[in-house]
């Protein structure tokens, strides 16, 4: 570890910091439907599309009639990658001339998009045309995202709204995301990151003569609008199969930490939103807190793991960090900050293999991952998945004391905590469910790129990272089987949505609640004590869930390599 | 709820028009414009052809030329095409080894290749990103230290002398930006147009 290196951590932080609170601004503007400095160029067109989708804007939505509306979204999003793909030989943007994509890697790639996983069975430059990454994958990687922050303002409508029996409306919300917080960043966002490199254009794959005569076909293609709302919408999922680690989707070290930053922003500023919309600021930062704790431990860790390398390179003389799996342009500062970051919010974009990370340095993005990606999280499921936990550790605390326990002004009462228990159980049942079949069903197994504990937790991880809508992986595990496409759909399935819909439940319930003034009796939910008793439910919580399985993969791998065993 | 199938349907379709059709193309159309060259592809040509992309690393083996990072990309097997056969800086398919911390594999590489280069520069540590493989497979770069640690070898394939060689390097280092972000670097391609360009003494 170097101090250069802390001080591009530190950086990194403060900025994040720096924009919350007026990006939290703005968007609350928009959520609010209040003029914003965008309206005179965006609100014509937003009032042509409600006029031509017959949407009334007016008229809000009860919180089931909000989730079918998200669902129906959902269907139609589906249907129209799954069709592009397996049509794209007969569609116009072929120039690399790929033929249609098969039945079950179509289906993987489907579910993956709409949940906003972005899991990469296809190998981008190799297996699609540019239309599936304009129509299929960009444009829902901007749905996806604007759903997320949708739901994530329906809930904070929750807490924020007494007596009623409505939540907002589902398509207001999308589109006002969409028009206005995505769209205006992703045009100036892809203008910077053509000027750092990225390509965009609709022309074939280069032939090039490389200087010692061979030849070198080099991808391209419309790479940098993707770019930029993969990284944005905490989508991740990459133009090339290298995804962020390819010199054509992350040239620089500038274009490398502009993509990092934007990975963070949208997901910090809703803590942010949220304060505003309950009437006190410091209620969001107060949950801004509690995830720096927990990022900054893991970068710590990973980056303390990452430095320090393997036993295999130090027994040859090797020094300098594990270098293996990254790009010397971001080195090993870079690398690990990124990883956390990505696994942190359930971006799941990769700018080093985290496969071959070292045991310790890999265990980080899997916690964090495990955790349910709360640390700021997926734009706007970060936010929801953080306030279940905040709803468990405000009735806990109600425990201790023995009073019905409140948080920003609402009872959380048995339904509460209910929904909350089983958007939090369902993740685990998942992950660790199809991790024990992917151990010995023999097709699965034939999968597994490393021998050792190392394979367990290459299996681990793809689950882990399917349920949590991440999309990393430890990409060594051949995931195009017939298994994986299937297995790992219903886990990024059952994990999107089975976390939605009791998020939602609690949002209608909240939203119906009076609002019950503070009085002597509530346990002040802005300062150290209450941000200390979070980051204590999150740990003990996900420790109790998957220590277990940690212990049989790296931990065991970490202390296999220590004492000189290689598998 | 049957009033929620419209919007469903028509914004879907709507919405799909503006993020998956206007807004690439668009960009596409206006970075074509702003910026031709990297919207391209940053391509170098040289005599009028293409050799490459100045981001995109590529093959070196000769010892007239500076080598880049090891790379671990695959091309489907010309015999049989559900295999794969390595196919190093392949650029129309990306990927890293994905080889762990306590691979065998990657255990007895390293030991090769840190052999073969002690034998041909003992006077020097062997850098680490010169026996690792990168994340892409396409790394443009390698360290400072792994170009020097190269001079002694192209010195003597070109005939040139060290000195001459070493500022070359030196000449092509690319910095920290503003000191403090990424790390710094050398692109190989870069470099070795460099040299087919100095004059051989």
């Amino acid at each position: 570890m170097t101090m250069i290196g802390w001080l591009q951590i530190i950086l990194y932080c403060v900025i994040i910091v720096a924009l919350t609170k007026p990006l939290g601004g703005y968007m609350t503007h928009v959520f609010n439907g209040e003029r914003t400095f965008l309206s005179p160029v965006l609100r014509p067109i937003e009032a042509g599309i409600y006029w031509i989708s017959g949407v009334d804007e007016k008229r809000e939505q009860h919180w089931l009639t909000y989730t079918v509306a998200m669902l129906l979204f959902h269907v139609g999003g589906f249907l129209i990658i799954y069709g592009v793909m397996r049509l794209q030989a007969v569609l116009p943007f072929n120039p690399a001339g790929q033929s249609a994509v098969a039945e079950d890697l179509s289906f993987n790639t489907a579910i993956s998009f709409i949940t906003n996983t972005n899991w990469q069975n296809y190998g981008g430059e190799s297996t699609i045309s540019y239309l599936v990454q304009m129509v299929g994958l960009t444009h829902q990687n901007f749905l996806s995202a604007a759903t997320g922050i949708a739901l994530a303002v329906a809930l904070i409508r929750g807490f924020s709204r007494a007596s009623m029996r409505t939540v907002g409306n589902f398509w207001v919300d999308v589109t006002r995301t969409t028009l206005y917080v995505l769209l205006p960043i992703c045009v100036v966002y892809t203008l910077f990151l053509v000027w750092q490199g990225i390509p965009q254009t609709l022309g074939p794959y280069v032939e090039a003569t490389t200087l010692e005569g061979a030849k070198q076909t080099i991808a391209v293609g419309p790479v940098a609008s993707q770019v930029a709302i993969k990284m944005l919408g905490t989508n991740g999922g990459g133009f090339f199969n290298a995804n962020a680690a390819h010199p054509f989707e992350n040239p620089t070290a500038l274009s490398n930490f502009v993509q990092m930053l934007s990975i963070f922003t949208l997901g910090a500023a809703l803590t942010n939103v949220f304060g505003r919309m309950v009437g006190n600021q410091r209620q969001g930062w107060a949950i801004l807190s509690v995830m720096g704790v927990l990022f900054i431990a893991g970068v710590a860790v990973t980056y303390w793991a990452e430095a320090n390398g393997t036993s295999t390179l130090h027994a040859l003389g090797l020094t300098g960090g594990n270098m293996e799996g990254k790009e010397v342009r971001f080195g090993i500062v870079a690398s690990s900050l990124f990883a956390v970051i990505t696994t942190a919010a359930s971006c799941g974009a990769v700018n080093a293999m985290h496969d071959s990370f070292t045991a310790l340095g890999g265990m980080i993005p899997l916690i964090n991952m495990q955790l349910g990606e709360i640390i700021i999280g997926g734009v706007g499921a970060g936010l929801y998945g953080m306030l279940l936990f905040v709803v468990l550790a405000i009735f806990v605390a109600g425990l201790m004391v023995g009073r019905t326990p409140e948080y920003v002004g609402k009872k959380i009462e048995a339904r509460e905590v209910k929904m909350a228990m089983l958007a939090i159980l369902v993740l685990p049942l998942m992950y660790l469910g199809w991790t024990a079949v992917g151990v010995v069903y023999p097709a699965a197994v034939a999968s597994m790129a490393n021998a050792g504990p190392h394979g367990f937790t290459e299996v681990l991880y793809a689950f882990t990272s399917a349920t949590g809508n991440n999309g990393s992986a430890f990409a060594g595990l051949t995931g195009n089987t017939f298994f994986y496409n299937l297995a790992l759909a219903s886990a990024m399935f059952v994990g999107r949505f089975f976390m939605i819909i009791p998020a939602m439940a609690i949002a209608g319930s909240l939203a119906a609640k009076k609002s019950v003034p503070p009085s002597a009796g509530t346990f002040p939910t802005t300062g150290g004590l209450f941000v200390g008793l979070v980051v204590g439910v999150i740990l003990i919580i996900g420790g109790l869930t998957f220590f277990p399985a940690l212990a049989l993969g790296p931990i065991v791998e970490h202390l296999a390599m220590n004492a000189g065993q290689i598998f | 709820m049957l009033r929620e199938i419209r919007p469903a349907i028509v914004l879907l379709l709507v919405l799909t028009a503006i993020t998956g059709l206007a807004y690439p193309l668009a960009m596409t159309a206006i970075a074509g414009v702003v910026f031709p060259e990297k919207a391209q592809g940053s391509l170098i040509e040289r005599d009028g052809k293409v050799v490459g992309s100045a981001l995109i690393g590529q093959e070196f083996k000769d010892d007239k030329y500076f080598h880049g990072r090891l790379s671990a990309t695959l091309a489907p097997d010309p015999n049989d095409s559900i295999k794969t056969v390595s196919a190093p800086y392949n650029a129309a398919n990306s990927g890293g080894s994905n080889l762990g911390p306590t691979s065998k594999a990657l255990a007895d590489r390293l030991k090769e290749d840190v052999d073969k280069l002690k034998a041909e520069n003992p006077n020097a540590a062997v850098p680490v990103d010169l026996v690792t493989s990168s994340a892409s497979g396409l790394d443009p770069d390698i360290s400072p230290e792994a170009a020097q640690f190269q001079v002694p070898r192209i010195a003597k394939a070109r005939n040139m002398p060290e000195d001459a060689v070493k500022q070359l390097v030196a000449s092509n280092v690319q910095g920290r930006l503003l000191g403090l972000l990424g790390e710094p670097r050398v692109n190989v391609l870069a470099l070795n147009l460099a040299l087919d360009r100095a004059p051989a003494k």
